[in-house]
């Protein structure tokens, strides 16, 4: 027997429906090459759609960019397997915006000012050493690729719930199909593609979650007796044993450490960058949160799949065999909803991870041509060359990303992702860090980030690829995020060689190409 | 207190007061007082994602140049 052909059959109306929207966004992502209309042979008008989205656009863009399809599964699963720890999400998304406004709204002036479409363009410019640029633009792309990847998972769990399966290469069929028209309009329209496309994504998203928090509470008696069927030790973090800041400092440091790691991310950046001025970036960080609301009442989902008790129907049970619990959310909308409706929910996860698929092979793409390409191997590109460049390199990233998901275990891409975040947050210093100094050395900066990814990776290893890390300090144990703790030593380097260093080398000042009235508005 | 720094606010301080509370989760973790049937872990942490937008609007309005 082939595997997958023992999933429930295919669901006929949700599939048209899903099929119908998905086409509709094909068109609309092809269609957007025409929107506010920029010469698209230019990387800033492909890469950072000419940086001209306003304040709503940017919010869909950053919104459809940050807020992904695998967070839509992901959260709830989390939820319905560990319980209240998952929740560390919202205080996660709730930090995140003042480091917006503050911070990225600093760095967003210096882009423009400047040119820079990515983090490693600025801190080429700011402390003039291509070697920590290079760091910057490695780590970049090495943290997208599978979170690229796992928006893909997102996709194969909702065609895995519609009932779409077969034995070998037909079972894939449909995910190359979708990654193929992603490719497709990525290429042709750039940036404008996910921005017009993440419009239509978020409303649906929304349409989905008042739906799902609204009229599954009510099928179910009421948050009183939904609560009342979670499991005591899911309900809240365990508190602290004696000598430990148990769940505590792990939820805590969980929170700050993604919410440091996020903004450093490629695609975040691309998103933030191609907003036309510093005013929409700040007015967003008081409008996004609108996302983490949503977001925080989907995490609740999980706790809903127990309630209904959905896994321990036979039904669902060959899907939670494949997909485990991120097979939760979709096994309760089927439960739920009227097919025509699982066809829009369903249609709001596939197309959700489209959009931020999208931007982070934009994202990619760019620092490639920009930062590897042009820097280490054609000094001197045209216009159209960069950007050709840009588009050849964005298609590479995606069918990478493609094939590690078709043939490399699932549970790798997780991992990897999980990796990506110890790795990407060390760029921090030099990325967040210098947009208000230029007091590191250069060399020390790409000493700190050295020492930061081969500790966090080891603890990572230690672990065995869990994301927390029980650090014994004196006889106590603090458990917490490795990211966390690794961008403190990274920190700590930084600043115990900068002086070393500036000693060392002083005869050879690097330039910082950006001055002080480049970060304000 | 003229010698302030270019581009800091005292406004700011507000995004200080809600990280604070929201990264300390001994503060919120608990069941009761719940609200619609909602413990207190979960219906709080919502509503500080709406204190946090709430703050960040103040601060936009007071800081506009």
């Amino acid at each position: 027997m082939p595997p997958g052909s023992d999933l429930p059959n295919l669901n006929w109306v949700a599939l048209c429906v899903f099929v119908l929207l998905f086409g509709f966004i094909t068109w609309l992502g092809f269609a957007a090459a025409h929107w506010r209309k920029g010469d698209l042979d230019q990387l800033h008008e492909w890469g950072l759609g000419g940086r001209r989205f306003g304040t709503m656009v940017t919010w869909f863009l950053v919104g459809g960019d940050l807020y992904t399809a695998y967070t839509f599964i992901a959260v709830p699963a989390l939820a319905f397997g560990a319980g209240a720890i998952a929740f560390f999400a919202v205080p996660y998304t709730i930090v995140i915006y003042p480091l917006l406004f503050l911070v990225f709204r600093r760095l967003w002036h210096v882009c423009h000012k400047n040119g820079y479409i990515t983090a490693a363009d600025f801190v080429r410019g700011r402390f003039g050493n291509r070697w920590l640029a290079l760091a910057v633009t490695v780590t970049g792309i090495v943290a997208t690729m599978p979170y690229i990847a796992l928006q893909l998972v997102g996709i194969q769990v909702v065609l895995g719930a519609l009932g779409v399966s077969g034995g070998g290469f037909a079972a894939d069929l449909p995910l190359v199909i979708a990654f193929m028209v992603l490719a497709a309009f990525t290429y042709s329209s750039g940036l404008r593609a996910p921005a017009s496309i993440a419009i239509v994504k978020d409303i649906l998203i929304y349409v989905t979650a008042f739906a799902v928090i609204i009229v599954i509470p009510i099928q179910l008696g009421g948050f009183g007796k939904i609560f009342s069927s979670v499991p005591a030790q899911k309900l809240l973090l365990a508190v602290p044993g004696p000598h430990t800041t148990g769940a505590y400092s792990a939820y805590a440091t969980l929170a700050l450490g993604s919410a440091l790691a996020l903004f450093l991310y490629p695609h975040s950046l691309t998103a933030i960058l191609s907003a036309s001025s510093g005013r929409a970036i700040r007015r967003n960080a008081a409008m996004l949160p609108g996302y983490s609301l949503m977001l925080g009442l989907l995490a609740l989902v999980g706790f809903f799949v127990i309630a209904a008790g959905i896994a321990n129907r036979p039904e669902y049970a060959p899907g939670f065999k494949q997909f485990g619990n991120n097979f939760a959310v979709p096994a309760l909308l089927l439960h739920s909803f009227p097919s025509w409706f699982v066809g829009i929910a369903f249609a709001a996860i596939g197309i959700g991870a489209l959009v931020p698929a999208a931007i982070m092979s934009i994202a990619a793409a760019n620092l490639y041509s920009r930062n590897i390409h042009r820097e280490f191997i054609n000094n001197n590109p045209t216009d159209k060359q960069e950007a050709q460049m840009a588009k050849w390199a964005s298609l590479v990233v995606k069918f990478g990303a493609l094939v590690f998901i078709l043939f490399v275990p699932t549970q790798y891409a997780i991992q990897l992702q999980l990796l990506g975040g110890i790795w990407i947050v060390q760029t921090l210093p030099a990325v967040m860090l210098g947009v208000y100094t230029r007091w590191f050395n250069d060399w020390a900066l790409l000493a700190g980030w050295a020492a930061g990814t081969v500790t966090g990776t080891a603890m990572a290893v230690a672990t065995k690829l869990t994301p927390t890390f029980p650090l014994a300090l004196g006889g106590y144990t603090f458990p917490g995020y490795t990211a966390f703790f690794t961008i403190l030593l990274n920190l700590a380097v930084v600043i115990a060689l900068t002086p070393v260093f500036n000693a060392m080398f002083r005869r050879r000042a690097a330039v910082d190409e950006t001055v002080a009235a480049d970060y304000r508005p | 207190m003229r010698s302030v720094r270019r581009g800091w606010s005292w406004w700011y301080l507000l995004f200080i007061v809600e990280s604070a509370v929201i990264l300390w989760p001994p503060f919120y973790n608990r069941v009761e007082p719940t609200w619609l049937g909602i413990p207190f872990f979960y219906w709080f942490q919502l509503l500080w994602v709406i204190v946090g937008a709430a703050f960040t609007a103040l601060v936009y309005f007071a800081t506009d140049e």
